[in-house]
């Protein structure tokens, strides 16, 4: 995949070319791309002088970072103890159904990828699903269908 | 900026007057629960009737952290806490607006949004009169709920940043003397005592120390740290400079999950106020001292809570633990003094200074000053955030302040501590919660989570998420947690499927042991806890498992049957609507049945269903 050097230079710029803020950089790259390409991992790397080897360490030790292209929509679902104890293994599973994925993929229309998450600090509403930016608290297998609609329809 | 207190006074009167030219104010809580519910939507809704109705120059409606009471959210609360309103916009967004606006204008109380108590009959109307709220002690919670996080002279008019002029006007040893004596411990799981923590850093070797927070609350089940950093980010900042002060630190950092948005958000611009206002840069309030903080977003890395792990992360690199040969006061980031707080922690200091250290250590018990936040959730009435003194039972927050268990269930257990702790069984529910009482019980305070359980819960299933979870959070970096956890895991896997033999619960007790004794950090040494302290409150449910290959829970898939007893059923189509396989068929009104080859076992219809009609077997 062919990715923005300038603006991946801006992102490296905005912490001064600072190494230790790679994370953060890798970060910041991955919103704008939905995931971690492998080249901008290569370009972070080459500009902050850096070996590959070290960048891939980071980035394929943090859970947050992806290095396979995502779908349009992100579904975090919540395994925390909470929503495991309130059903939130259920709700994974009608999530796996209705899409047609399993946890970790994208469905083919490149809509949805489908993971789960160690918790995300709404433990009251649990079962906590998370789609991009909202949440969806209390969620039961009735209505995950529901939430998958709101972002068909939406587009 | 000469900040001197009379200058901070003037601050607080200038906005206080500016408050005071409002007739009303109304709080509506942003916490990301109350967000999740739908506040951001009650509040410009009622932004709107407001202008509407030509009052907005009247009328404040400010915005608040997380109030504590999530499950009832959207929360909106009345002036100083006269009228509590749960569950707002709920049903009718505009009828809830409706009946906010003439509550505002005409001092209506809608009983429709008071909290009703448990016997569903009781409403409460004000904050303080609601059981939840009235066994709390808020120290550190104090203003969560009541400023908005986002206005630093907010802050400053309810008392902020007077203690950090009372500490710059202290010696440097008096101040780490305040924090010894008041006996605060370190609230984010492991109790050490914060000053001498403080002491050991400031007389370290080295003219460059660092000062960190720890935001990085990866136990799942709780919140506190979160809804902390969001509700009220300049007590968490103004207790670091007051650290900072003390040791002699020009540089800090707070550590923050990468799934809280929010929290990032929020103390990134009260960061940026406190160096507009000279609490944070060069030459703090005139006195020659420097101090800045930054903001380090984690990468979703359970281990990087753990003290190592987390300044290896904010070095650049892959966040594995170090051997604490040498402990991290004297080297600990860039190899360099450092001070690491929970985030808690650090929200008590500007408390302690300000009221003295005597006050504190008249709060809890003999060996655990102060108050603890927990989050409780799980199985019970009430989930939410509860700030309790230390020594309080855990039947008072369970029963008291939790208001029991969901749907007149039986309690089984209590699991504190998250992945570090363990269970505790009813037997135990008098006991006291603090530091020493929780570890003698195999658990441990941990950073604050508090699940219920019922009898629905299964104590195997328990065991085995966390185990799971251990799994995949392992660092990888020592053999014994990398490869004995999971060893672990496929033990009580293969019991859960109904596969277990005799032997397993003594082979798990044994590697249990050497996972503890083998690993190096605090990940590994205390991942087989849920799982000891399970068997050793629990044996006969892992032996049921075992031997009768039956699961008392209903919870382990392939040991249970789903049954709908037809002299129950009255054939309400509750259950055939919320099956996620529609594999329960029958008439209206008739007595359903289950289709046992297409049924996954999910429970579903035993949890829907109101007249105990569905079995399990």
């Amino acid at each position: 995949m062919e990715v923005d050097k300038a603006k991946i230079d801006a992102i490296i710029q905005k912490y001064n070319g600072d190494k230790s803020y790679i994370l953060a950089m890798f970060q910041d790259i991955q919103r704008l791309y939905r995931y971690l390409p492998k080249e901008a991992i290569k370009s972070v790397c080459a500009t902050l002088d850096i070996p590959f080897s070290k960048g891939y360490e980071v980035a394929t030790f943090y859970k947050s970072l992806s290095l396979k292209p995502r779908g349009k929509h992100t579904v975090h679902v919540c395994l925390g103890t909470a929503c495991h104890l309130r059903g939130g293994p259920n709700i994974v599973d009608t999530f796996q159904r209705e899409l047609g994925v399993n946890i970790g993929n994208t469905t083919e229309d490149g809509n949805f990828t489908l993971e789960t998450v160690n918790c995300l600090g709404a433990c009251a509403l649990a079962p906590l699903v998370r789609v991009d930016n909202k949440d969806f608290g209390k969620t039961t297998p009735g209505g995950v269908k529901r939430i998958i609609g709101e972002f068909i329809d939406g587009e | 900026m000469n900040m001197s207190l009379e200058e901070l006074g003037r601050i607080a009167f200038e906005y206080k007057s500016k408050i005071d030219g409002f007739k009303k104010v109304v709080l509506i809580c942003t916490g990301t629960g109350c967000i999740s519910s739908g506040a951001m939507k009650v509040f410009s809704a009622l932004q709107n009737a407001i202008d509407a109705e030509g009052l907005i120059e009247k009328v404040l409606i400010k915005k608040t952290g997380c109030h504590g009471l999530c499950e009832r959210g959207p929360i909106v609360v009345f002036g100083n806490n006269e009228i509590l309103y749960q569950t707002v916009g709920k049903r009718n967004i505009d009828d809830d607006v409706r009946l906010l606006v003439s509550t505002i204008k005409d001092d209506v109380i809608a009983e429709n949004l008071l909290y009703k108590g448990d016997d569903k009959t009781k409403r409460y109307v004000s904050t303080h009169d609601i059981p939840f709220y009235a066994g709390q002690t808020r120290l550190v919670l104090a203003l969560n709920g009541i400023i908005d996080p986002e206005i630093i002279e907010d802050y400053i008019a309810h008392g902020g940043y007077r203690a950090l002029i009372k500490a710059f006007s202290m010696e440097r040893d008096e101040i780490i003397e305040w924090i010894e004596k008041s006996g605060l411990r370190g609230k984010g799981g492991g109790g050490f005592p914060t000053g001498v923590k403080w002491r050991s850093c400031k007389n370290a070797e080295g003219s460059i120390k660092y000062v960190l927070a720890n935001g990085d609350e990866g136990d799942p089940g709780a919140f506190m740290d979160r809804s902390l950093m969001e509700g009220n980010p300049h007590a968490v900042l103004e207790g670091m400079i007051i650290g900072a002060y003390a040791i002699g630190s020009n540089q800090g950092y707070i550590y923050v999950r990468d799934e809280y948005p929010l929290a990032v958000e929020r103390l990134q611009k009260a960061i940026e106020q406190a160096r507009s206002y000279g609490f944070l840069g060069k030459d703090i309030i005139r006195s020659g001292f420097d101090f800045d903080i930054q903001i380090f977003r984690g990468g979703g890395a359970f281990v990087c809570g753990e003290s190592t792990a987390l300044m290896t992360s904010i070095e650049g690199k892959a966040g594995e633990p170090r051997a604490k040969y040498t402990h991290t006061v004297e080297k600990g980031l860039w190899e360099r003094p450092t001070n690491l707080n929970n985030v808690e922690t650090w929200a008590t200091v500007p408390e302690i200074i300000d009221k003295g250290w005597e006050w504190f250590s008249s709060i809890g018990t003999e060996q655990s000053k102060g108050t603890k936040v927990f989050s409780l959730v799980g199985k019970v009435n009430n989930t939410g955030l509860v700030e309790v003194p230390m020594g309080i039972t855990l039947k008072e927050i369970i029963f008291g302040l939790g208001g029991g268990i969901q749907g007149g269930k039986k309690f089984k257990a209590v699991q504190t501590g998250g992945p570090s702790g363990g269970c505790i069984p009813e037997e135990y529910i008098e006991m006291p919660v603090d530091f020493d009482s929780l570890t003698k019980l195999g658990s441990m305070m941990g950073s604050g989570g508090m699940i219920v359980m019922d009898e629905r819960s299964c104590m195997v299933d328990v065991a085995r998420y966390f185990l799971k979870f251990l799994v995949e959070e392992s660092c990888g970096k020592c053999t014994p947690c990398r490869e004995g956890v999971r060893r672990m895991y496929d033990i009580v896997d293969r019991i859960c499927n109904g596969n277990g033999v005799s032997g397993d619960i003594e082979h798990l007790e044994e590697l249990g042991r050497a996972i503890s004794l083998g690993s190096l950090c605090g990940l590994g040494q205390s991942a087989p806890n849920p799982v000891l302290s399970t068997i050793k409150f629990f044996k006969d449910e892992y032996r049921m498992h075992i031997d009768e290959k039956k699961c008392p829970a209903g919870v382990c898939k392939a040991l249970i049957k789903l049954r709908i007893n037809p002299d129950r059923c009255t054939g309400c189509m509750r259950c055939s609507a919320e099956c996620p396989v529609k594999c329960i068929s029958g008439e209206k009104k008739q007595a359903h049945t289950i289709d046992q080859e297409k049924c996954i076992k999910c429970g579903t219809c035993y949890d829907v269903c109101r007249f105990d009609a569905v079995t399990i077997e």
